[in-house]
C-alpha cells in the first residue's frame, strides 16, 4: 500500500485501527516529495526534521488513547500562511529569509488536532496570479502535464495533493486560488465563506476576500479539515460565530441547482462545456432538479475584482518597507551591499524595488493610482458599490435555489509562459470564480472529468455559512461519477 | 486611458517605488490597457446603492486596548527579522532633518 496516496478519511481509519503509524505516512510523503517534487516543485521548504518529530509526537498522543481524524496526518501549507519558526516567503524575493516569529491560528488549530506540517508549498508572488508562474523562485509544473502549469495562486498545493506528496494541503483563496487550481490538477478546492476561519497569520493580500481554504483529495476531507480551522478568533475580528456541523450525510434527491447563464458563454473551451453538460445529466440521475437563473452583472466581476483588490494590495503591501523585516537596501555592515543608500525614502523605494516582482509592482501601482486624489470616486467607491450588486443579485438568486453549478476555469491547464506576457488576459482568467469572492459566498471545485487527458473542474457556489450543502451535493456526485479516483502517473 | 510616463512616475514616487526606465515603460502600457478595460464599471447604474464595506453582516467589533504580552522567544525571533537593529530596537534612518 502506497501510503501517501490515502485520503485523510482512509489514513486516520488505519491510524485509528493501529494499521499504520503517523511515521510511517509521513515518511511516505517525505519520500514522495523526494521523488517527484524535482520534477514539479511545488515545495518551496521541506521541514523533514520537524515533520519527523511531530509525527512521534502525533503517535505518542495516539498511543496515550486520544483520537481525531486529523491526528497524525501529514499536510503541506502554501507559503504565505505563518508557521512558527519555518521560513514564510510568499514566493517573493522581499521575503526570502523571513522567518514566521507566531503560527497563524488555522496552523495552531491543525497543530492542536495533531496534523502534521511537512513543509511548504509554492504560490504566485503574494498570491498574485493564476498559474504559479509569478513566484520568485520559478513555476510550479503540473503533475498530469509538465509543460503546463498548475493553476494558482495555491499552484504549489493542489499540485502536491494530486502528485500524492501529502494527504491535504493548505491554500489561500482571495479571487479563485483554491478552486481555479484545483480545477487544473484534478483535486478538491475548497474557499470557505468569508469570516468562517481566521486570517490571522496569512501574508495579507486582499483582506475583504482573502480566506484560509483547502486542497484535498475528496470532498469528505474538506469538510474534515474545515471543521478543524473553523471558528471566531479573537485576532480576526471579522470571524463569525456560525454552527458547526459541516458535513450532512445524506442523498440529493429533491435539491434545486441553478444555472446561471452568464456562466455559460462562449469563450469556454468545449471540452469544459461538455463536462458540465455531461455533470448536469448525471446530477439528474441523482435526483437533482436544474433551474436557469441569470446574474446579469457577472461581466462586472473581473473589472470590480482588479479595483478592489490592487487596492487593498497596495494598502497591505505597504508594511513592506525595508526596516522591519524582510529585504533591505539599508546598509549592510559586513558587506559593501547599499552603499549610498543614506535617507529614509530611498531604503522604502529601493528595498520595495528590488525585492517586489513584476505583478506585485503592477498592482501596487493599479492600487495606488485608483486610491490617489481625483480618481478614488470613479474606480474604488465605483467599484465597491458595483460589488454590492453583485452580492445583492448573488444573494437572491441563491434563495431560489440550493446551490449554482458553474465551470470553474473556462479551459484546462495551459502551458507555462503561454500568456504570462498579456496581464488582462490572466487578469480575466478568474471571471467564473472571482464572483463568489467579492460577495464572501462558499465555493468548492470539485473534479468533474478530463478534457484530452487534462483535469477539468466544476464549481458549486453555495449560500453564505452554507457549507455543509456544497460537502453535500460534491460528496454525492464525487461518489458516483468517481474522477477523484484517477490518479495522475509521474 | 492612456498613462503618461511623468503619471507612472508619479504612481510609483506615491506607491514608494523605485522602477527602471524599461519598467516605467512596460507599466505605462500595461496599466493603461487595464484601466480601460476596467472602466466599462462607470455605465453601471449606481444611483442610491451603497458601497460594500463588509459581506457577513457584522457591526463593530470592540475590544479593550490593553497590551498583550509575547513570550521572550517570540519577541527574540520577532527582532532577528529585522535587518538594522542596536541592542533591542530596531534602527531606522533620521526622519526629521
Amino acid at each position: 500500500m502506497q501510503l501517501n496516496t490515502l485520503t485523510i478519511k482512509q489514513a486516520s481509519s488505519l491510524l485509528a485501527k493501529k494499521e499504520i503509524t503517523s511515521i510511517g505516512l509521513t515518511k511516505a510523503c517525505l519520500k514522495r516529495i523526494k521523488e517527484v517534487d524535482g520534477k514539479i516543485k511545488a515545495c518551496l521548504t521541506v521541514c523533514k526534521k520537524e515533520a519527523l518529530v511531530e509525527a512521534n509526537i502525533a503517535d505518542e498522543r495516539r498511543a496515550k488513547g486520544e483520537t481525531g481524524e486529523l491526528l497524525g496526518i501529514p499536510y503541506l501549507a502554501k507559503d504565505n500562511i505563518l508557521t512558527r519558526g519555518v521560513r514564510a516567503t510568499a514566493a517573493s524575493k522581499i521575503l526570502e529569509n523571513y522567518i514566521a516569529p507566531y503560527d497563524a491560528t488555522i496552523i495552531k488549530k491543525l497543530k492542536q488536532a495533531g496534523a502534521v506540517l511537512l513543509g511548504k508549498t509554492n504560490l504566485d508572488e503574494f498570491a498574485h496570479g493564476a498559474s504559479t508562474e509569478n513566484s520568485a523562485f520559478g513555476p510550479t509544473h503540473n503533475p498530469w502535464d509538465l509543460t503546463r502549469a498548475p493553476g494558482g495562486s495555491s499552484g504549489g498545493s493542489a499540485a502536491a495533493a494530486a502528485a500524492d506528496m501529502c494527504i491535504f494541503a493548505l491554500g489561500t483563496d482571495t479571487g479563485g486560488s483554491t478552486r481555479y487550481p484545483a480545477s487544473f490538477c484534478g483535486v478538491v478546492g475548497l474557499k470557505p465563506t468569508y469570516g468562517r476561519s481566521s486570517r490571522f497569520g496569512l501574508i495579507a493580500m486582499t483582506s475583504s476576500t482573502d480566506v484560509p481554504g483547502t486542497l484535498t483529495k475528496t470532498v469528505a476531507d474538506a469538510a474534515i479539515v474545515l471543521s478543524a480551522m473553523a471558528g471566531v478568533d479573537k485576532n480576526d475580528a471579522t470571524t463569525v460565530k456560525s454552527p458547526l456541523p459541516l458535513f450532512v450525510k445524506g442523498g440529493i434527491k429533491g435539491l434545486t441547482i441553478g444555472l446561471p447563464k452568464e456562466y455559460f458563454v462562449d469563450g469556454t473551451d468545449k471540452g469544459v462545456t461538455q463536462a458540465v453538460e455531461k455533470a448536469i445529466e448525471d446530477f439528474k440521475k441523482l435526483g437533482v432538479k436544474f433551474k436557469s437563473v441569470s446574474l446579469p452583472h457577472t461581466k462586472y466581476v473581473v473589472p470590480v475584482y482588479y479595483i478592489i483588490t490592487p487596492s487593498e494590495v497596495s494598502s497591505n503591501l505597504g508594511r513592506f518597507d525595508g526596516i522591519k523585516y524582510g529585504l533591505s537596501a539599508s546598509p549592510q555592515p559586513s558587506s559593501s551591499k547599499g552603499e549610498g543608500v543614506s535617507d529614509l525614502m530611498s531604503i522604502y523605494t529601493k528595498s520595495r524595488g528590488q525585492g517586489f516582482g513584476s505583478e506585485a509592482k503592477r498592482r501596487i501601482m493599479l492600487g495606488t493610482y485608483a486610491l490617489s486624489a481625483g480618481y478614488y470616486d470613479a474606480y474604488y467607491l465605483q467599484a465597491q458599490k458595483v460589488r454590492t450588486k453583485i452580492k445583492q443579485e448573488m444573494d437572491k438568486v441563491l434563495e431560489e435555489v440550493d446551490c449554482l453549478l458553474t465551470p470553474t476555469a473556462p479551459h484546462a491547464a495551459f502551458k507555462i509562459g503561454e500568456q504570462i506576457q498579456d496581464p488582462l488576459k490572466m487578469y480575466l482568467e478568474d471571471i467564473f470564480v472571482a464572483g463568489a469572492s467579492l460577495a464572501g459566498l462558499p465555493a468548492i471545485s470539485i473534479p468533474g472529468g478530463f478534457d484530452n487527458g487534462l483535469p477539468v473542474g466544476l464549481q458549486l457556489i453555495g449560500k453564505r455559512f452554507d457549507e455543509a450543502t456544497l460537502f453535500r451535493v460534491g460528496h454525492n456526485y464525487e461518489q458516483a461519477t468517481g474522477w477523484h479516483k484517477k490518479k495522475v502517473e509521474i | 486611458m492612456l498613462l503618461s510616463k511623468q503619471e507612472i512616475q508619479h504612481i510609483a514616487k506615491l506607491a514608494r517605488l523605485d522602477l527602471t526606465e524599461a519598467e516605467l515603460e512596460k507599466y505605462g502600457g500595461q496599466l493603461s490597457n487595464v484601466l480601460s478595460y476596467i472602466d466599462q464599471l462607470k455605465e453601471v447604474d449606481v444611483k442610491g446603492v451603497e458601497p460594500t464595506a463588509q459581506v457577513t453582516g457584522l457591526g463593530n467589533v470592540l475590544r479593550e486596548d490593553k497590551v498583550e504580552d509575547w513570550d521572550k522567544a517570540e519577541i527574540e525571533a520577532a527582532l532577528a527579522d529585522a535587518p538594522e537593529k542596536e541592542g533591542r530596537f530596531i534602527k531606522v534612518k533620521r526622519v526629521i532633518e
